[in-house]
């Protein structure tokens, strides 16, 4: 039995049955131990069906998600056709279910996006430039971590009038400080070391270095916890929109909808579970994924 | 310990600051002029420049902070629009409403969080520790208003076991943790909040548990031939402090971020006031209560701080 000498990371990982592929890069290993973690392919699936059926919602609904009818509001599954029964106006559910997968995601993905690239760009001008830019930065940041995330963005969202964008605004402000920590750490940890020493020695400038040397180092880590955020935004979305901050009425959305749907407990109590189950089912798969996604970008285990 | 209260102090008052200078910053955020609520439509433009001369909105913007600060330092958050009743007294009763919620809540979690914790951490691998693991994420996703909703169809639409919304009979001045007809309002509510808690604080128990168990004391307990029901017992006195510290932040992290929960059961909270200030665009309510709950949370870390410091010797030499 022939051990692989190490020399990169990847044949560190004991388990490798095939030492022939010496050459792997970090992210094909990563790639294989996500798909040998068979949980993580089966929720990543599942995130995927309801990324398909957002966006391909028109063709897949059975009926129109704004189509209300006097006659048939909060009927039972099956319902002429309606296969999970109408909502408090008449209109399909899972039509409506459908559609709202949009904007969940949308507002799951979008302030992920943005907190990422603001909170990771200031996190590795701060981490890298020290001092007083740093000071700056990180107790600025700070204080946006002094609120409670569900107030901060009921706050900003609150002040601002509500609506899906200010929603969303709202959002990345609350995401930002956290990755902005997180790339801080991680470029500070690397500040110091010895290869970028010799980067600055051979005078290389500033944005040359952040460029291949640090961001190699910091964008792990970030993508690491953005990848956990989206769960969290999902469910925070969802919540403003519920609180009537997000997404307006008529449009439909798995927050809106519970809210609305909330008078009816007592008429169709199965009908106005589900939109919460839809929010379940979505955050918990991002949640596993994200799991998944760590550990398997996790070398040390 | 005396220097270690002087320098978190001294940390906290700039958070402070910054936390005021971000609520004083929310009416400016909202659309419109902030004055527009309260002049009449057909408002001349000397009666505008007299109000805003009134309202000192004619200053520049750091002189008005600092006149808005030097009020709510003396506790005047200004007028409800929708009321016309001081902040102050719109948000106070409200708070200790959720302050019961929580104080009931908290508890609960970690009574609930640290057992699951604990169970998952001796045995780690196995199949009870999977299964708590596994529960504590579902517990972080599960969006708890919805829960709330699906707890008032199981008990007190088809059971009829529970009511469904409010806090008791008589109202909240007149509730009483000490009668069952006030404290069944509290049940449904209470399990509700307490469910992102115990996911948070199960695995925070059996992080710290894994962490000890790998540590030398263990490892001499064992050597001297010291059972295993010993040895548990004096991991878990040792996993209890970070335990606790993040059970403090829970309480601050509840009592700001009980909205959605109250909303769901008309629970006449701070978060109750909040959303209805949402609803009513009572913009200083707003502004009041976010204040006034993102300042407990800034004392509530700061007395985790002090706390975890007259504990653990080990932080205090940090």
């Amino acid at each position: 039995m022939t051990q692989a000498v190490a020399t990169s990371i990847d044949t560190s990982w004991e388990a490798d049955p095939a030492p022939a592929a010496k050459t792997r890069t970090y992210w094909q290993s990563v790639l294989i131990r996500i798909f040998r973690d068979k949980a993580t392919l089966i929720f990543g699936t599942v995130v995927l069906a309801i990324v398909l059926l957002a966006i391909f919602a028109p063709l897949i609904a059975p009926f129109d998600p704004y189509k209300e009818s006097i006659i048939g509001r909060l009927k039972p599954f099956g319902w002429r056709g309606h296969p999970l029964g109408t909502d408090e106006l008449g209109r399909d559910m899972l039509s409506r279910l459908i559609y709202g997968a949009r904007s969940s995601l949308l507002m799951g993905m979008v302030p992920v996006l943005v907190a990422t690239l603001v909170g990771g760009t200031l996190g590795v001008i701060g981490g890298f430039a020290g001092k007083r830019v740093n000071t700056a930065i990180m107790r600025t940041m700070d204080v946006f971590y002094a609120f409670p995330s569900v107030l901060l963005a009921v706050a900003i969202s609150g002040a601002m009038g509500g609506g899906m964008m200010n929603g969303m605004i709202a959002l990345s402000m609350v995401f930002t400080p956290a990755l902005c920590r997180i790339a801080e750490t991680a470029t500070a940890q690397v500040r110091s070391l010895d290869f970028i020493e010799a980067a600055r020695a051979t005078g290389a400038r500033p944005l040359t270095i952040i460029r291949h040397h640090v961001l190699g180092n910091v964008l792990g880590p970030v993508f690491i916890y953005a990848s956990s955020l989206v769960s969290v935004s999902i469910l925070l979305a969802s919540g403003l929109s519920f609180l009537g901050l997000g997404v307006k009425p008529p449009e439909p959305d798995w927050g809106l909808m519970l809210s609305t749907l909330r008078q009816s407990l007592y008429v169709n109590p199965i009908i106005c579970a589900m939109p919460g189950a839809a929010i379940f089912v979505t955050s918990i798969c991002f949640n596993l994924v994200s799991d998944g996604i760590r550990s398997a970008m996790d070398v040390r285990q | 310990m005396f220097a270690i209260i002087l320098r978190r102090l001294i940390y906290a008052i700039p958070i402070a600051l910054g936390v005021s200078v971000v609520c004083f910053s929310l009416v400016y955020l909202a659309p419109g002029d902030p004055l527009q609520t309260i002049l009449p439509a057909d408002a001349s433009a000397d009666t505008i420049a007299f109000i805003k001369h009134e309202y000192g909105f004619d200053r520049p913007i750091p002189v008005q902070f600092f006149f808005w600060l030097t009020r709510v330092l003396q506790g005047d958050f200004g007028m409800s629009i929708a009321t016309r009743r001081p902040v102050v007294d719109e948000v106070l009763g409200s708070l200790s409403n959720t302050a019961v919620l929580a104080t009931i809540a908290v508890p609960l979690a970690f009574l609930i969080g640290y057992s699951l914790g604990v169970i998952a951490g001796c045995f780690p691998g196995g199949w009870l520790d999977k299964l708590v693991t596994g529960s504590a994420v579902m517990g972080v996703s599960l969006p708890n208003y919805w829960v709330g909703i699906v707890l008032v169809i199981i008990f007190s639409v088809e059971m009829m076991a529970l009511p469904a919304t409010g806090m008791g009979p008589n109202g909240s001045t007149a509730f009483s943790l000490f009668r069952w007809a006030d404290l069944q309002y509290l049940i449904l509510p209470a399990i509700t909040l307490a469910l992102v808690p115990v996911g948070i604080l199960a695995r925070s128990t059996r992080a710290s548990l894994a962490e000890i168990r790998n540590q030398d004391f263990v490892t001499t307990l064992r050597a001297k031939g010291l059972g295993e029901g010993a040895i548990v017992r004096h991991m878990l006195k040792n996993a209890m402090p970070p335990v606790l510290a993040v059970m403090g932040l829970q309480f601050g992290y509840l009592m700001g971020g009980s909205i959605l929960v109250e909303t769901v059961f008309t629970w006449p909270g701070s978060g109750f006031v909040l959303s209805k200030a949402i609803i009513n665009r009572d913009i200083p309510v707003l502004q009041g209560s976010i204040l006034m709950l993102a300042m407990i949370f800034v004392a509530t870390n700061l007395v985790v701080d002090l706390l975890q410091a007259a504990i653990d010797p080990r932080i205090r030499r940090a």
